[in-house]
């Protein structure tokens, strides 16, 4: 197990990096001078010059690249070029913010997502699941902003005006503090990820429901909760798992459309402005820290299977 | 004959299950899938329910559970177990019948055993389910108990235990503990021992026994194994198609079975005495929804006369307690005892060498499997290797056909030493060795039709445009008795035996000097076995074929091979003629496996009411 993990966490530094190479060979690809970017066409050669040494451009890529690496593996995320803030004051209040509206969405998203599926599958070819099922395959054919602008157009300004269309948080101030503002943009991303997983749930469960020890369990005379939560569900998860694994990470840079649309102060709207101003080390950091949520999320799911899988898990022994 | 009168008016009985008049049909289209069924079975007593794959006995078996598969509902007739109907029970009262009342011993454990749940948990919620007035602590000394009962470790690391951690035998007995575990009054067995080698089939059919009898349990053992029932079983129920053709005390039976497909089944079973010849049934078992007007088995009945063909009999009894479904019951049988020794073929004339193992080690997973395996085919001779399941057979089947890599040794296809994997071995050797699967159902590409899957391997190995190619595939399908329709059949509208036949025929497209087959027959009826035995026989006799048969069944060998290998823990013990080996084995292993080998002959013998 121990070294399975060790095995893994490596592969993850492994992905890390070349990702990093990828978004700073990316950020270099954009045309024009980035100092002359950031700072409009009024600047004066002066200002342009002393931007310029200060984000190293004047150097070889190689030299930038390492640099900026040598920074990252350091903790500093560099400085913003827009606001000349540092990189992490910038971003970890937004990155706060995220973190809370996608936990929200996870744990509200995750056991909804096996119930419905579990469901489904019990009531399989019945009127509910078939109800269900064409609605989540509808609901999964939208795209979220769609579904964001439907919800704000739905819950902000027509039916109720109870939540706010525009999460304003107020300065020094984080989202928890006002959980209003919270819910529709997480609204949005549990009607995004929960056809999914519910779906993949409910293909699994069925399959479990056909087997052999799910009839083995009912004729020991077991009740059907039992058979059902005890007997099928613990060997049904694992594919949902994994489908969870992926949603959260995609809902980790999903939520830069979701954000936006609700002008939610989080990491994905801060990746919309500094992509526009050109603010290089901002963006670097944040797709950073983005692969990086993709790379724990599928370890953590990766170790949760084998948890649930007690082949898995006594095999590594 | 002693009465006509039909059964269905006879009084209650007082057995502890009694059905009658079974009726289950299909939800979808109200098909049936078992009609007519009577049983009756005292406590203390085992009925064999005998029949082969289709023919409804586990459908039946599952019903005195009140359980039906999804699809299926009983419409009519009376299951009673102890005198009440399980058809009038509650959804409670039904949860209190299965697993208390009656309980439940699967086919295969390694799929009825839950991956996810210790072996302890999935004891304890029996007795959580049933016995729920009793403490945590008889709880416990309860499940240790099952377990001391079944002779498997009472320790808490084996309860720690899944059941992936155990071999197949152990398996098999936690779920004959778990079966047990509440005192059951009636056990539906179904099928328990077909996964295990002969020698924990003997011990898991003497702990059935066993126990049964210490606890005055009624069971029903479903079986499609006519030697496992005729060792085990006090009656015996021969079901066909959905009905129950036959049935009456075991000695009747299996010594004077009166209908005909009794008779043709048996004639079906290998003799392990190799005294007569085996006979397999030709065409296979109407499905529900295709069955005949008249009686079921009239198609494939060489006795059939034009009444057979306008209803289905009515059960009569010829003996006390012998019921028959037949129109022809009471004429004697031309074809004499069924079980009377016949003409065995001359062992055939045996060429040169074309297939050898020399010196052959094995590695699997860094662990050695084989040790020092030699042995050799010669044209137009059938070798059977035969071993337990572990014993390293399939490793040393894989190694010959280049499947397998890791072994040291040669290999050779008659003077030519071959490359250790199939893909760096020519053309020739890949051709001239081809290996059949044991389940036909996973070896067939499902989305090819018979007839691209064969023509596929001509394309391997021959040239030829495709109107020669369609005729060669039709020539293929020929040689293995089957249609020339199969060829546009997709592999899931074929029956498993037809499967295995179309696996043959690929292997014969490519024209192979050696076929490798690796239990072949096991997946499927005996019936159906026989014909495919008799097939192999008759392609060796026309084209000189040499034969690598694998098998775990001796019976079987007697019946096929000229020569076998016994192996043990990776290594050959013994090896000779069939007929020296079984009848003067050398190795104490192969005295084991015959002792341990269930025969028809030997059980009704041991009893002293055979011939």
């Amino acid at each position: 197990m121990s070294k399975f993990l060790i095995r893994r966490i490596i592969l993850g530094l492994l992905t890390l990096f070349l990702v990093s190479i990828v978004v700073f060979a990316a950020t270099q690809a954009l045309p024009g001078n980035a100092a002359q970017a950031i700072l409009g066409r009024d600047a004066t050669p002066q200002r342009v010059a002393a931007l310029t040494a200060q984000l190293h451009l004047g150097e070889s890529v190689t030299s930038q690249y390492l640099h900026w690496l040598g920074g990252v593996v350091r903790g500093h995320l560099g400085t913003s070029a827009a606001t000349q803030e540092s990189v992490s004051s910038l971003i970890g209040g937004r990155l706060a913010n995220t973190a809370f509206l996608v936990l929200v969405a996870a744990i509200v998203a995750l056991p909804l997502s096996i119930v419905l599926g579990v469901w489904m599958a019990v009531k399989r070819d019945r009127a509910a699941d078939h109800v269900l099922s064409t609605g989540t395959l509808v609901l999964a054919a939208l795209p979220e902003f769609v579904i964001g602008i439907f919800l704000a157009w739905l819950l902000a300004t027509n039916l109720t005006h109870v939540f706010p269309a525009v999460s304003l948080v107020a300065p020094g101030q984080h989202a928890w503090d006002q959980p209003n503002v919270v819910v529709l943009p997480a609204a949005t991303l549990i009607i995004a990820v929960t056809p999914y997983i519910s779906r993949i749930m409910r293909a699994s469960m069925v399959e479990v429901l056909e087997s052999d020890y799910v009839t083995m369990a009912r004729l020991k005379g077991l009740s059907n909760r039992v058979v059902i939560w005890r007997h099928a569900v613990p060997n049904a998860i694992v594919p949902a798992i994994q489908v969870s694994a992926l949603q959260l990470a995609y809902m980790a840079g999903g939520v830069v459309v979701v954000e936006y649309v609700f002008s939610y102060p989080g990491i994905g709207a801060q990746l919309v402005d500094s992509v526009s101003n050109r603010d290089v080390p901002v963006v670097q950091a944040l797709t950073i820290i983005i692969a990086a949520v993709y790379v724990v999320v599928n370890l953590l799911a990766d170790l949760t299977t084998i948890l649930v899988t007690p082949r898995l898990r006594t095999a590594s022994r | 004959m002693t009465t006509t009168a039909t059964e269905a008016t006879r009084p209650a009985s007082n057995g502890a299950v009694d059905v009658r008049n079974l009726r289950i049909e299909l939800v979808r289209d109200g098909t049936d899938v078992v009609d007519g069924i009577m049983i009756e079975v005292v406590a203390g007593e085992v009925l064999g329910l005998v029949g082969e794959s289709g023919s409804g006995k586990t459908t039946v078996g599952m019903a005195l559970m009140g359980y039906c598969r999804p699809g299926g509902q009983v419409v009519g007739g009376d299951v009673l177990i102890d005198g009440h109907d399980v058809r009038k029970l509650s959804a409670d009262e039904l949860g209190r019948l299965r697993g208390g009342t009656v309980a439940y011993i699967p086919q295969d454990p390694g799929t009825a055993l839950n991956p996810a749940l210790r072996i302890g948990r999935q004891l304890s919620e029996m007795l959580e389910a049933h016995k729920s007035s009793i403490s945590e602590s008889e709880r416990d000394a309860r499940i240790r108990e099952a377990l001391e009962e079944v002779a498997l470790p009472p320790s808490d690391e084996f309860l720690r235990r899944y059941s992936h951690q155990l071999s197949g035998g152990q398996q098999q007995r936690v779920a004959i503990a778990m079966a047990f575990a509440c005192r059951p009054h009636v056990i539906v067995c179904d099928e328990p021992t077909t996964g295990l080698d002969v020698t924990t089939q003997a011990r898991v059919l003497q702990t059935i026994r066993e126990l049964c009898q210490n606890h005055k349990v009624a069971a029903l053992y479903v079986s499609h194994d006519l030697a496992v029932v005729a060792e085990l079983a006090d009656q015996v129920a021969v079901m066909y198609a959905g009905r129950i053709v036959e049935r009456g005390p075991r000695d009747v039976i299996f010594s004077q079975p009166r209908h005909p497909y009794t008779r043709r089944l048996l004639r079906a079973v290998p003799d392990l005495e190799g005294k007569r010849p085996i006979e397999g049934i030709a065409g296979h078992a109407p499905l529900p929804g295709n069955r005949p007007e008249g009686c079921f088995f009239e198609p494939r009945c060489l006795q059939a006369v034009d009444r057979c063909r306008t209803a289905f009999p009515e059960a009569v009894e010829y003996e006390p307690g012998h019921w028959v479904s037949c129109y022809r019951a009471d004429e004697t049988p031309k074809d004499g005892h069924v079980l009377a020794p016949g003409r065995l073929e001359a062992p055939a004339d045996v060429g040169e060498v074309v297939l050898s193992a020399e010196q052959l080690d094995a590695r699997y997973l860094k662990k050695q499997t084989l040790f020092d395996i030699n042995l050799a085919v010669a044209r137009n001779e059938c070798l059977a290797l035969v071993g337990e399941s572990g014993s390293g057979k399939t490793t040393l089947a894989r190694c010959i056909s280049g499947l397998h890599r890791d072994y040291t040794g040669t290999v050779k296809l008659g003077d030519t030493t071959l490359a250790r994997s199939a893909r760096q071995r020519g053309r020739e050797a890949r051709q001239r060795i081809q290996y059949i699967f044991q389940n036909p159902y996973a070896s067939l590409n499902p989305r090819r039709t018979i007839g691209q899957t064969i023509a596929r391997q001509l394309a391997l190995f021959e040239s030829g445009s495709g109107h020669d190619r369609r005729a060669r595939v039709e020539e293929c399908l020929e040689r293995v008795a089957l249609s020339a329709r199969a060829a546009d059949r997709y592999p899931d509208q074929l029956s498993g035996g037809e499967r295995q036949r179309v696996a043959i025929a690929r292997a014969l497209a490519a024209e192979p000097w050696v076929l490798v087959c690796d239990e072949i027959t096991s997946a499927l009826d005996v019936s159906v076995q026989a014909a495919i035995v008799e097939l192999l026989a008759d392609l060796r006799q026309q084209t000189g074929l040499s034969m690598l048969f694998i098998t775990h069944n001796l019976a079987l060998i007697r019946t096929i091979a000229d020569r076998v290998s016994v192996m043990t823990g990776g290594r050959i013990v013994e090896t000779g003629p069939v007929s020296e080996v079984f009848e003067a084995p050398k190795a104490e292993y192969t005295q084991q496996l015959l002792a341990n080998t269930p025969t028809i002959e030997a059980a009704l013998g041991r009893n002293g009411s055979g011939d």
